[in-house]
């Protein structure tokens, strides 16, 4: 029974894969190309141990943005915000790690807790208008989205504009090196060949593992995530049951903010050591697609992360060879998460088919030994 | 005009059964309606009215029966059907679009077309030809938001009379209206009628259905009782058929009296939205070891109250005390922990976590206390264990405790439910109908269950619409009519006759009009 449970499970997101790949193809097909050499370019460079570390890369940051999107969704609150949260987040972050100089631990341990809790601060904005003043969290965290993105393009060229830069770069001064995040280079070369020059693994893939991990433990092992599942599955039960709706939202809302905050800090302690233009925009409106292909489950947002990251180290290849334009990526994830939110509907029905016959059954069963014993 | 007798009836069911998962809705219903005339079909809530009137619609299918519409049989499998044999409904709660127009509402779905554009100016000279013609008097380019309750339903009927129905169903149409706007209705439902409608009413109060119908077919548990004229029948005749004749002997020993009172509520009043009292100034003791009962036709106020005592609704005016202790500001979780427990009348709003596994539906509401936490922590293994006892001691029928909540049938789930509060030895229960939309061997297990916990000392508040619950388990009985207590009753005395009238309110008005 287990098996068929873990068959049934995979099936959903492995149909929604083949579904995507052969609508891909005939795209590829009406481009006239063929779709057979562009995946066949895209599967050589992408196992290449360079594309992997690429891949890992461009991961961290989304697992994390998929797991802060989780977060709301495990009670039924959809935080757009993720973006303006982690943006904001990453910008004051880096700041205070240029203005302080601490020993390397404390250093990091520094900007990651300011950037937690702007984005937690931040996010708290939304649950707060929503408990006290009726506010969807959708239409909050839109309008938040678009004061963060201005807050933070006033900030970077006044306030915290690094002065003695002579490039004309507009960007915060650098974090000390003390504030820096080691790669896993020597790690992964342990297993490996050498890492070509000029790729890093970087060490924060460490830092969302353990989120992903307490995420999972927190909400299935403590009480506080029992209360905040519990609202997310029958807000009016659970409000019968003792939880407290208003202060599970502003809850949710608060620990959702705190993950986004991370979401920067990946490329930030890793590579940049500042904020500047060139920073990622737009991975926490990836996350909400992760989040769904991942089903808001820690294990299953960990694959939509590692597969997104994998598509965007693969793609670049298709330029480079000409065979197809590298948006066929975009197009195959768009249909990845649309196909699979259509397969996870069509699985959860059959589960749910074949639990209410096996209570008929067991049902049955004990009506007849009832009867057995009476007779 | 008289309703004509001599042409076949316009609409006649016969042998309608229904049933639903654990409970049968409608059993070998008739109902017989003539040309013409204005029937009223009356019972309690749950009785089966509106599933009845849902098969007629076409909204949902019989399971067995026979459906004559003007002689024809017919089985319809959706509304458009009915729609096109001459039957309309009118809901309970308006179906109309808020940002649209009157004539855009009445004609949406049904829009005459010249050349495929909607022609408005035919649309319109129909609508006020129709308006002219029953005295339904509408502006057809207002706003519906603008529209008071009274118009909106102006506009409902309207609406199937624009498609040709012959044979309008109202459900509940008074519920939503003031007295004035009543008038208004019944107005207009004589309008129809005398230009040959044919309308079929559902209702409980029963002054107002004396008033407005020919005939009246009484319905209770499902089952036709009787089909009478309302010139030969009275509101007390009609109370004693909606809740039945013979109540069944009180089954439940005598209590011992016991003076502590476990649960004291103090003038308590709750407000609706529009600052009207829901919950009117009510004073209510229950008793250790006492079960008491409060009678009352839905939606007068016990469902708000059981809101109160609970923690989810706030107390306008008055107080509450457990143990006589003053709990009126205590949160939810609180009250829970100091042994508050709660049957909620809709397992599946406010009781269930439907998609989740049963071990840990039956820790919800006590998932501070042992064994199913340890501080912050949850205790999986001590929550398995305690919900395979749950199962075993309630005989919840389950594959497992990891099975969803959602495959388990309605009396395993009603089960679930009760043996996660009774076990949790709560001192005050909160019932809101126990039994409701379970089957009868569920149905007696729940029953054994209550009377047990309440020999052990637990009092018990009990909410129901079923009578024969009420006296067979009560050892008190109130009656709530519009958000207050109107009486109190022993129950081995209680008549259904007397229940029935103040229930329905047929108490007050006969001593109205007395005086």
């Amino acid at each position: 029974m287990s098996i068929r449970r873990v068959s049934l499970a995979l099936a959903a997101p492995v149909c929604a894969f083949v579904f995507s790949i052969g609508l891909s193809s005939l795209v590829l097909l009406a481009f006239g190309t063929n779709p057979m050499d562009a995946w066949s370019e895209m599967l050589s460079y992408g196992t290449r141990l360079e594309t992997f570390v690429e891949t890992g890369n461009r991961a961290t940051p989304l697992y994390l943005a998929g797991i802060a999107v989780a977060i709301g969704f495990r009670m039924n609150l959809f935080n757009i915000g993720v973006e303006g949260q982690y943006v904001l987040a990453a910008l004051l972050a880096a700041s205070v790690g240029a203005a302080v100089d601490l020993p390397p631990v404390l250093h990091i341990g520094l900007i990651i807790a300011v950037a937690m809790s702007v984005g937690s601060a931040f996010a708290g904005v939304a649950g707060y208008l929503k408990v006290h003043r009726g506010v969807h969290e959708v239409i909050s965290t839109i309008m938040l989205n678009a004061v963060a993105l201005a807050a933070v393009g006033f900030l970077l060229r006044t306030w915290l504009l690094d002065e003695s830069d002579t490039t004309l770069n507009i960007t915060t001064p650098e974090i000390a090196p003390s504030g820096w995040f080691p790669n896993l280079n020597k790690l992964v070369e342990v297993f490996t060949r050498e890492i070509s020059r000029g790729r890093e693994l970087w060490g924060f893939i460490l830092v969302a593992a353990v989120v992903g991990v307490l995420f999972h433990v927190f909400l299935n092992r403590t009480r506080p995530g029992y209360d905040l599942r519990a609202t997310g599955l029958n807000p009016f039960a659970a409000a019968a049951g003792g939880v407290d709706p208003e202060a599970t939202v502003v809850r949710t809302m608060l620990l959702s903010g705190a993950v986004a905050g991370l979401i920067g800090l990946p490329q930030i302690l890793g590579d940049a050591h500042t904020y500047d233009l060139g920073f990622a925009r737009g991975l926490g409106f990836t996350g909400i697609a992760v989040a769904l292909v991942g089903r808001n489950h820690p294990g299953g947002v960990a694959v939509a992360a590692l597969l997104f990251g994998w598509l965007d180290s693969a793609a670049p290849i298709l330029d480079v060879r000409g065979d197809a334009p590298r948006e066929i990526v975009s197009i195959l994830q768009g249909v990845v998460v649309l196909s699979a939110v259509v397969a996870y509907e069509v699985v959860n029905r059959i589960r749910q088919s074949a639990e209410a016959r096996e209570a008929a059954v067991a049902s049955q069963q004990s009506l007849e030994s009832v009867s057995r014993t009476t007779t | 005009m008289a309703p004509d007798s001599t042409t076949p009836p316009v609409v006649q069911l016969s042998g309608i059964t229904k049933r639903f998962p654990g409970v049968v809705a409608n059993d070998r219903v008739d109902l017989q309606v003539a040309n013409g005339e204005i029937h009223a079909v009356v019972g309690e809530n749950g009785a089966g009215k509106s599933t009845l009137m849902k098969i007629l619609y076409g909204m949902i299918p019989a399971d067995e029966g026979q459906m004559l519409v003007g002689g024809a049989e017919v089985r319809f499998s959706s509304p458009s059907e009915a729609i096109d044999s001459g039957i309309g409904m009118v809901h309970q709660h308006f179906m109309l679009a808020d940002h649209l127009t009157v004539l855009e509402n009445v004609i949406l779905g049904a829009e005459p077309t010249k050349r495929g554009i909607i022609d408005r100016t035919a649309a319109r000279r129909d609508l006020e030809d129709l308006g002219r013609s029953y005295g339904l008097d509408l502006d057809p380019e207002d706003f519906v938001e603008s529209l008071e309750v009274g118009e909106r339903q102006r506009v409902e009927i309207i609406k199937v009379l624009y498609r040709g129905a012959k044979v309008l169903i109202l459900d509940e149409p008074t519920s939503v209206l003031v007295p004035q706007e009543v008038e208004k209705l019944f107005h207009n439902l004589r309008e129809l009628k005398s230009r040959g409608h044919t309308i079929i009413f559902i209702d409980h109060k029963l002054d107002e259905v004396l008033a407005i119908a020919d005939t009246i077919t009484v319905l209770r548990h499902g089952r036709t009782v009787a089909t009478v004229s309302s010139s030969d029948v009275t509101t007390a005749e009609l109370a004693e058929l909606m809740v039945g004749s013979e109540l069944p002997k009180p089954s439940t020993e005598p209590r011992v009296p016991d003076p502590h009172v476990t649960l004291s509520v103090r003038s308590a009043t709750v407000l609706g939205d529009d600052e009207r009292p829901l919950v009117d100034a009510v004073d209510l003791d229950v008793y250790r070891g006492e079960i008491l009962g409060v009678a009352g036709v839905e939606g007068n106020g016990q469902g708000e109250l059981v809101e109160a005592i609970l923690g989810l609704r706030a107390l306008s005016e008055g107080e509450l005390f457990l143990d006589g202790e003053q709990i009126t500001h205590w949160p939810v979780r609180r009250r829970r922990e100091a042994g508050l427990g709660y049957v909620p009348e809709d397992r599946h709003r406010r009781g269930l976590l439907l998609d989740a596994p049963l071990w840990e539906n039956a820790m919800l509401g006590h998932q501070t206390q042992r064994p199913f936490a340890r501080g912050a922590w949850l205790n999986r293994s001590g929550a398995r264990e305690a919900t395979a006892q749950i199962v075993a001691d309630f005989d919840v029928r389950t594959p497992g405790v990891d099975t969803k909540a959602r495959a388990l049938s309605g009396g395993n789930q009603q089960k679930l439910v009760i043996g996660r509060e009774l076990s949790a030895q709560p001192r005050m229960l909160i019932a809101a109908h126990p039994t409701r939309g379970i089957d009868v061997g569920a149905q007696a297990a729940v029953w054994d269950e209550l009377r047990k916990a309440r020999r052990n000392g637990m009092a018990v508040l009990l909410i129901s619409a079923d009578l024969e619950e009420l006296i067979g388990l009560a050892d008190r009985l109130v009656v709530m009519l519009r958000g207050r207590v109107t009486a109190e009753m022993d129950p081995s005395t209680a008549t259904p006759r007397l229940l029935g009238s103040h229930m329905t309110g047929a108490s007050a008005d006969e001593q109205g009009t007395k005086e």
